[in-house]
């Protein structure tokens, strides 16, 4: 008890001891194990691999990566790859708004808690069974055929399309949440003044709510963007022969390690630039 | 904003579409559960409970949400430490590179998983297997927790922030050591938030499948990553169907818990 009360004192009295206590394991962990074997992967993407037997060579050079920009096949997935993330952003967008207006503005008061745990809800359901449930859909003689029949047409089958509209199903609560925070925080009497002026409805939605709301949008889609990017599960579930970044290094993990790392640079690299692009526009604060 | 009748009517229209959107596959799942044949083709030729029976029965989906129970917990137990250690170092002492820690926390959840996970796979294997550890259950606790932390440091400094340090100074004015101000008033104030975290981290744990695939042994078959080898087998797909129905029934609850127990931190956002 003495020896508890000592060490209490002794704590109390020396703060910088009570912060180096706190952080050491943390630090261990995040900067040591995490931040360790990032900086090793990385370094790894200059060395090269011996092409007989598939070992890695530790020798400084550059080749992975003037390779990743002279083959035209890895030039094409990088552009398919952001091309795709994207539409998924923009799908993204274009069905959030009204599902964010209407459960923000339009809902009655009473309604609108309900709708959030509705919007909520899905972003925590298992992502590998949402994926399940898009293969459900389009695969043959699904959902998406039964409901096109009607109209002479059948669903897209797994390919490219498919790939974009499960990555859309996917990340679409990350758009909602942000857009329906920024829409609800929007003052009453900002859009009451526009209707003062003589502003209709488009016009005091152009010009006063757009501009509000699109620093939340591109907070939205800096997840939209980055999961996209980032991901291999959904093209090889629904993607048919589609190849993404994430397939490419993936599928060179085995035989050429630092071709791989050389590759996973490339996501990184593009979402780093995106972020900065984002934060101009005041998104990162409205995270 | 006065909105005109047709406006009002077609944002209605719009945003049930998108409610549409994200409900009409998760039933899909529900009822494919009970889909009496092996394929996927719609409307389903009728219902039928008797594939449940033969999930419950399936002992491989049965080790594998065994596993995928023991990674939640331990990957749980350390983001819960490491997390509430960082949100109290942030959100209590001013020091160099307090941006950058609280950027960091967030990395491994922002860079794509193949990065993070063949980041991982190769250190394990510098560091691990000549000391004798292969991959295991192990590293996949480690590869997990890694991520997991910031969901509970989020909870936890967002809780911290709103209840000032006066409370701890008060207990100290009155007598109580760091320890007992500890255990009787900062304790209390986090609690819920920590049950919170704790859950989200679970949550996430629970559905991972990158990380997963890098850092797991040969014979660990963590829930996703069987339904992921068993997705495209024909003869497994009535089992999968239930297995992805459970699933959608149980992510449920831990979401609304933790709604529950935390309305004012950020449990909406992964990040």
């Amino acid at each position: 008890m003495a020896l508890l009360t000592r060490t209490a004192g002794a704590l109390h009295r020396r703060p910088r001891l009570r912060l180096s206590l706190l952080l050491a394991a943390p630090l261990l962990w995040l900067a040591v194990l995490y931040l360790g074997s990032l900086t090793v992967l990385f370094v790894s993407a200059f060395w090269t691999t011996n092409s007989f037997t598939s070992e890695v060579v530790k020798v400084w050079s550059t080749d992975n990566f003037r390779e990743l920009f002279t083959t035209p096949v890895f030039r094409q997935v990088i552009l398919r790859s952001v091309g795709v993330a994207l539409a998924v952003t923009v799908l993204c967008a274009v069905i959030a708004f009204p599902v964010a207006f209407y459960t923000a503005r339009v809902a009655r008061p009473r309604w609108r808690p309900l709708l959030v745990v509705a919007i909520l809800t899905p972003l925590w359901a298992s992502y590998l069974v949402k994926v399940y449930a898009w293969r459900l859909i389009l695969s043959e003689g699904g959902l998406a055929d039964w409901m096109l029949k009607p109209f002479g047409l059948s669903g897209p089958g797994f390919g490219l399309t498919a790939a974009v509209l499960t990555l859309t199903y996917l990340w679409l609560p990350y758009m909602i949440l942000p857009i329906h925070a920024a829409l609800e925080q929007l003052p009453a009497n900002l859009l009451d003044a526009s209707a003062d002026l003589g502003a209709r409805a488009v016009r005091t939605f152009r010009s006063v709510v757009l501009p509000m709301v699109l620093p939340s949008v591109a907070a939205g889609s800096i997840f939209t963007f980055s999961l996209s990017l980032g991901d291999y599960i959904t093209v090889q579930i629904v993607g048919g022969k589609t190849q993404l970044i994430g397939n490419l290094v993936y599928s060179n993990i085995e035989l050429n390690l630092p071709m791989a790392a050389a590759l996973g640079t490339v996501p990184v690299v593009v979402i780093v630039l995106y972020l900065l692009a984002m934060r101009r526009t005041g998104a990162l604060s409205s995270l | 904003m006065q909105l005109s009748r047709s406006a009002r009517i077609a944002l209605r229209v719009a945003a049930g579409f998108g409610f549409a959107v994200i409900y009409v596959p998760l039933v899909l799942v529900l009822v494919n559960s009970l889909n009496p044949d092996r394929s996927a083709s719609w409307p389903p030729p009728g219902l039928t409970l008797h594939w449940w029976s033969v999930a419950w029965e399936n002992s491989g989906a049965r080790a594998a949400l065994w596993v995928s129970v023991k990674a939640g917990l331990g990957a749980t137990a350390i983001a819960l430490v490491l997390g509430t250690l960082i949100a109290f170092a942030v959100a209590r002492y001013p020091f160099f590179g307090r941006d950058a820690l609280s950027f960091v926390v967030v990395l491994p959840i922002a860079l794509p998983g193949i990065v993070t996970g063949i980041a991982l796979n190769s250190a394990f294997g510098t560091v691990l297997e000549p000391l004798g550890v292969g991959l295991g259950l192990f590293t996949v606790v480690v590869g997990h927790a890694t991520f997991c932390i910031v969901v509970v440091f989020n909870n936890v400094v967002a809780r911290l922030r709103r209840t000032s340090g006066s409370y701890e100074e008060a207990a100290m004015d009155l007598g109580a050591n760091t320890f007992r101000a500890f255990a009787d008033v900062t304790f209390p104030l986090v609690r819920s938030a920590l049950l919170a975290g704790g859950l989200l981290a679970f949550a996430l744990s629970f559905d991972e499948i990158v990380v997963t695939t890098f850092t797991a042994g040969p014979g660990i078959e963590t829930l996703p990553i069987w339904i992921f080898n068993n997705m495209t087998r024909p003869q497994q797909a009535p089992v999968v169907n239930v297995v992805a129905a459970v699933l959608v029934l149980l992510s449920v609850f831990p979401i609304y818990v933790a709604q529950r127990l935390s309305a004012d931190t950020a449990t909406g956002s992964r990040v």
